[in-house]
């Protein structure tokens, strides 16, 4: 077992650095260089042609699309738009590689030197971008026997669907001076970016389905040090929650190695989701050498200054002032709408209020009960299994008197297990509240006769105590009795 | 009939005269004949070639109206990607591989009408000045079978030079189309980069490498780079320009109004004194046609050969590393008891031979973090001084002239062991490929025996004046003669030619 350290304790000495890097996929028609759909699963090597794959002979072309979702993510994270740059050659073999070198930009990034402000806990850290580049992905490789990786592996599979889909890496500056809010603010800056990204309409920013995956460089240094401790290189870390783990997990045993004496390797790591931890992958040297040149059967990409501004002019409003306007429109204090942002549920409460729900409704699911099963279950709010438009529904039910609060709960357990849209939900397990007099007043009179004590309290005219035959009611009924009509009856017959 | 020029040919076949089957058939009666001895085509069929030709045949016959060159048998170097036939860039990587698509320029020739009769032979991967590095044999001069017929097309200019077929498509890195064309006494033009599509030719070194013509005459190559040039979406560093009529300017009777610059730095120490005799001659004639000769000197095509020789090894270090037999080609070792980076080490050990492993080393060093400035990045600066030089020459002179190289074809294995007098053969041509811009190689004579060629270099874009020059040099060199170069040649045992 790795040793580690206390999280609050290392604080004491340690300070973190972060650095992230974000591969976004974009959600153009087609590949990069090339005219195959550009669409997430498939039957393996479908969406393949001799560009993508390589083949001696085959020429890239570039997807003018792709060139303008990338200026539009630089204008978006506040960066300079390069006025003429080109793409470049990183030359590495690796199975999965279809020419042995991946097409994407060095010295040269199509933008550089933005930033953008994250909010956590009420307070606002600014993370400065380096560049966002463009480049294709990969194929998928699939390992099959030894431990899953390549090395000791008995054959792999590759499934080239994916090479040459267009990606925008991100790269942070390193992120300082968080302290123990390092890890929250390198979330925030991922959900940030994946709420950006989704509000320009570039990527389907799926992190389950990698079209949003992220590294996470983590390094410590002894406070006051006053220089950078060496970093691990944390490979694609497939959720937010998984972004917070694997930070504090990482800091924790970097503590470890460096309270023992040690000195941290500089390698790249894997995160494991099952218990949080990271372990050792490859080595990795500052000085690994990709031989980078630039890509002679590319032009150069000169975006004149017009059309960047006109890229800019359909940008949607800033994160912050849509966050303003959102908080003015649903008219929540500061402590209700910062529990929404901290949440992660700001675009899905969003969309569920553009979905029919009021915003109080729809603060209410997400914050609460489906942020508790969230957590419960250790995934991300998106990631749940339930969509905007379900919860809108599952509150108009409410609001129709066709279930209650209570059941609704239950109507979201079965549409989380897959049984349907809400009213399906509602029909198959039978959960329609009822209001019919005639049921409604058989069950009432056996509460009555059970409990004549209670009965004789309320002709009385202890009508608070009506509660508990309500609730006798409701139980006698599994849940299922229009609360209103029974205590209407109760009040009526002992009247 | 196979001495005959395509344009003539495409005229019979036009009349009804000929038909495309009998001039295939003549065609292949003569690679019958002559590639054993030769080694030319790497691939051909008979049959393949006769259904085509039929076909031309019978859409003539249908009253069709087509192109002029329909029904013409061409070679097509292979390195261009060919649905037919394997395409294998004479490397064992490749042995026995047939691309699922056509090239661009495969494309264009049968839309075109033209009969690919088989994939010719050329240096690995195009690396080379003779052939000599093919996997599969050296291809044999047809001016005197115990030397090489340039390279790295050396099998498309001499299945040109012994009439196998009337035309071929070289492609053209550091001269391998203009260098084999002189040492075999036949035409050949690299065109414009961009002019004509590289889409489907396997890359040697991407931002150099370009297809043009290979033919016995000016107006024939003129003819072939109308078919196979002109704009390709697939190929992004193509250009988007109308083609020009290079036919009407290879039947240009004067040079009347064209200045013409000698350069100065390809003269001298290192070249063959017949070569510079039938230069000068030449030069003599242009003049007499009416153009002006100037001097012109281009200070920095003196370091165009060593800059050459890092900027094309670096990229086709990386243009040559996707062969790793993990997809297609050679695949070596893989017995289940070795890591796939151990297969890919054997397949490249085995797949390229030691020019290829040379280059790729060279490359592979040039552009490591450390060295990139001082060697890819010089070489980089080295190449936008020469494109100054160009750009300076051309505002004073229409065209730049030169022998297309220092000296005639030499023995096969003569210069195997010395790669830098190997790599000397391109020194001429070099220039234009770092510039991007047009040049072509016209034969001038003979030179104790074996043909000379003269270079003609034109701005980018240009691709008109040189068949204007070649076209007139042609003519008046051989009102000089009595007759084409060719009939100087004693022909090779077998050949069909009568002369």
């Amino acid at each position: 077992m790795t040793e580690t350290v206390d999280y609050d304790d290392l604080l004491t000495r340690y300070e973190p650095a972060l650095g992230l890097e974000t591969h976004v996929e974009l959600n153009t028609n087609t590949k990069m260089f090339c005219g195959c759909p550009n669409e997430f699963g498939g039957e393996p090597n479908t969406h393949v042609c001799p560009v993508c794959l390589g083949l001696p002979g085959s020429l890239p072309v570039i997807n003018g699309k792709a060139v303008e979702s990338a200026i539009r993510i630089g204008l978006a994270l506040n960066c300079e738009i390069a006025e003429w740059c080109r793409m470049a050659r990183k030359n590495y073999f690796y199975p999965d590689m279809t020419k042995n070198f991946q097409t994407s930009q060095y010295d040269e990034p199509i933008a550089f030197d933005g930033w953008v402000d994250v909010e956590v806990d009420g307070e606002t850290y600014r993370v400065e971008i380096e560049r966002a580049h463009m480049e294709e992905d990969a194929g998928k490789a699939t390992h099959v026997g030894g431990a899953g990786r390549i090395q000791g592996a008995e054959y792999s599979l590759i499934d080239y669907n994916r090479a040459g889909v267009p990606l925008i890496e991100i790269v942070t500056q390193p992120i300082l001076g968080a302290g123990e809010k390092a890890p929250q603010v390198a979330r925030a800056y991922v959900a940030h970016l994946r709420d950006l990204l989704k509000s320009l309409g570039v990527s389907d920013v799926r992190m389950e389905q990698g079209s949003l995956r992220c590294d996470a460089n983590v390094s410590i240094a002894p406070i006051g040090a006053g220089k950078l401790g060496t970093r691990t290189e944390t490979k694609n870390v497939n959720s937010l929650r998984s972004i917070e783990r694997a930070i504090r997990y990482e800091m924790s045993r970097q503590a470890a190695v460096l309270d023992a004496g040690g000195a941290v390797v500089q390698e790249t790591r894997h995160f494991h989701e099952a218990d949080g931890t990271t372990s050792s992958g490859r080595p990795k040297s500052d000085a690994e050498d990709y031989r980078y040149f630039a890509e002679p059967d590319l032009m150069p990409i000169a975006p004149s200054r017009e059309w960047v501004e006109e890229l800019r002019a359909t940008l949607p409003e800033p994160p912050a002032v849509h966050r303003r306007r959102l908080q003015g429109d649903w008219g929540f204090s500061d402590i209700d709408f910062s529990g929404i942002v901290n949440a992660g549920a700001l675009t899905l409460v969003e969309e569920t209020v553009a979905a029919g729900a009021t915003p109080t409704a729809a603060r209410k699911w997400w914050v609460s009960d489906l942020a508790r099963r969230a957590n419960e279950g250790g995934i991300d709010l998106d990631e749940l299994g339930i969509t905007p438009a379900q919860v809108a529904a599952v509150q108009a039910l409410v609001d129709e008197g066709k279930i209650n609060d209570k059941l609704a709960r239950q109507v979201i357990d079965g549409v989380l297990a897959g049984e349907g849209e809400p009213a399906e939900v509602v029909d198959k397990r039978g959960l329609a509240v009822v209001s019919d007099e005639g049921a409604l007043g058989a069950a009432v009179d056996d509460a009555i006769a059970a409990n004549p004590d209670i009965a004789e309290r309320i002709r009385g005219g202890k009508v608070q105590a009506a509660g508990a035959l309500i609730g006798q009611v409701m139980k006698a009924m599994r849940g299922q009795a229009d609360a209103g009509k029974v205590r209407e009856l109760i009040l009526e017959k002992l009247a | 009939m196979i001495t005959k020029s395509a344009a003539e040919l495409g005229r019979l076949m036009a009349s009804g005269e000929l038909t495309s089957e009998e001039l295939t058939r003549a065609c292949l009666a003569q690679i019958d004949a002559l590639n054993p001895a030769l080694n030319v085509f790497l691939a051909y069929d008979a049959e393949h070639a006769l259904e085509q030709a039929r076909a031309i045949d019978a859409r003539r016959a249908a009253g069709e109206e087509l192109g002029p060159l329909a029904g013409v048998p061409v070679g097509v170097k292979d390195n261009f990607c060919t649905t037919d036939f394997p395409t294998t860039c004479s490397s064992r990587m490749l042995e026995g591989w047939v691309p699922p698509y056509d090239a661009t320029v495969v494309e264009r020739l049968r839309n075109a009408g033209l009969i690919i009769i088989g994939k010719t032979n050329l240096d690995e991967f195009a690396m080379g000045s003779s052939t000599e590095t093919s996997a599969f044999g050296t291809t044999r001069n047809p001016w005197d079978t115990g030397r090489v017929p340039g390279g790295s097309g050396g099998g498309s200019a001499a299945a040109v030079a012994a009439f196998m077929v009337p035309l071929a498509v070289g492609s053209d890195t550091g001269g391998s189309i203009r260098q084999p064309g002189a040492l075999t006494g036949t035409v050949g033009v690299k065109a414009t980069y961009g002019g004509s599509s590289r889409y489907g030719m396997v890359a040697m070194a991407s931002s150099l490498d370009q297809p043009g013509p290979c033919a016995r005459t000016a107006e024939d190559a003129a003819l072939l780079q109308e078919v196979i040039s002109g704009h390709d979406p697939r190929d992004s560093a193509s250009l988007d320009l109308p083609v020009a009529d290079l036919v009407g300017a290879s039947q240009a009777t004067d040079l009347a109004g064209m200045k013409v610059g000698i350069v100065t730095e390809f003269r001298g120490d290192g070249y063959e004194q017949g070569v510079l005799d039938r230069f000068h001659e030449a030069v003599e004639l242009l003049r007499e046609a009416g153009a002006e000769i100037v001097e012109v000197s281009c200070p920095h095509f003196t370091y165009a050969l060593p800059a050459y020789y890092l900027i094309q090894p670096a990229e086709l270090s990386s243009n040559l590393a996707r062969f790793d037999g993990m997809r297609y080609g050679l695949r070596e070792g893989d017995d289940g008891t070795r890591s796939a980076e151990q297969v890919m080490n054997l397949t490249r050990e085995k797949g390229f031979g030691r020019e290829g492993k040379r280059r790729i080393i060279i490359g592979t060093y040039a552009l490591s973090a450390g060295y990139y400035d001082a060697y890819y990045g010089s070489a980089q600066k080295v190449r936008s001084l020469i494109q100054a030089d160009f750009a300076k020459a051309f505002e004073q002179v229409d065209v730049l002239i030169s022998p297309t190289t220092p000296t005639t074809a030499f023995k096969v294995g003569e210069r195997t062991q010395d790669p830098m007098s190997m790599y000397l053969a391109d020194l001429c041509t070099i220039p234009s490929n770092m510039a991007g811009n047009a040049s072509g190689s016209f034969p001038s004579g003979l030179s104790e025996g074996l043909p000379t060629g003269l270079q003609v270099m034109a701005p980018p874009a240009e691709d008109a004046r040189i068949y204007r020059v070649g076209g007139v040099l042609e003519r008046a060199l051989e009102a000089k003669w009595g007759g084409p170069l060719w009939r100087e040649m004693s022909q090779p045992e077998g050949s069909k030619v009568v002369l």
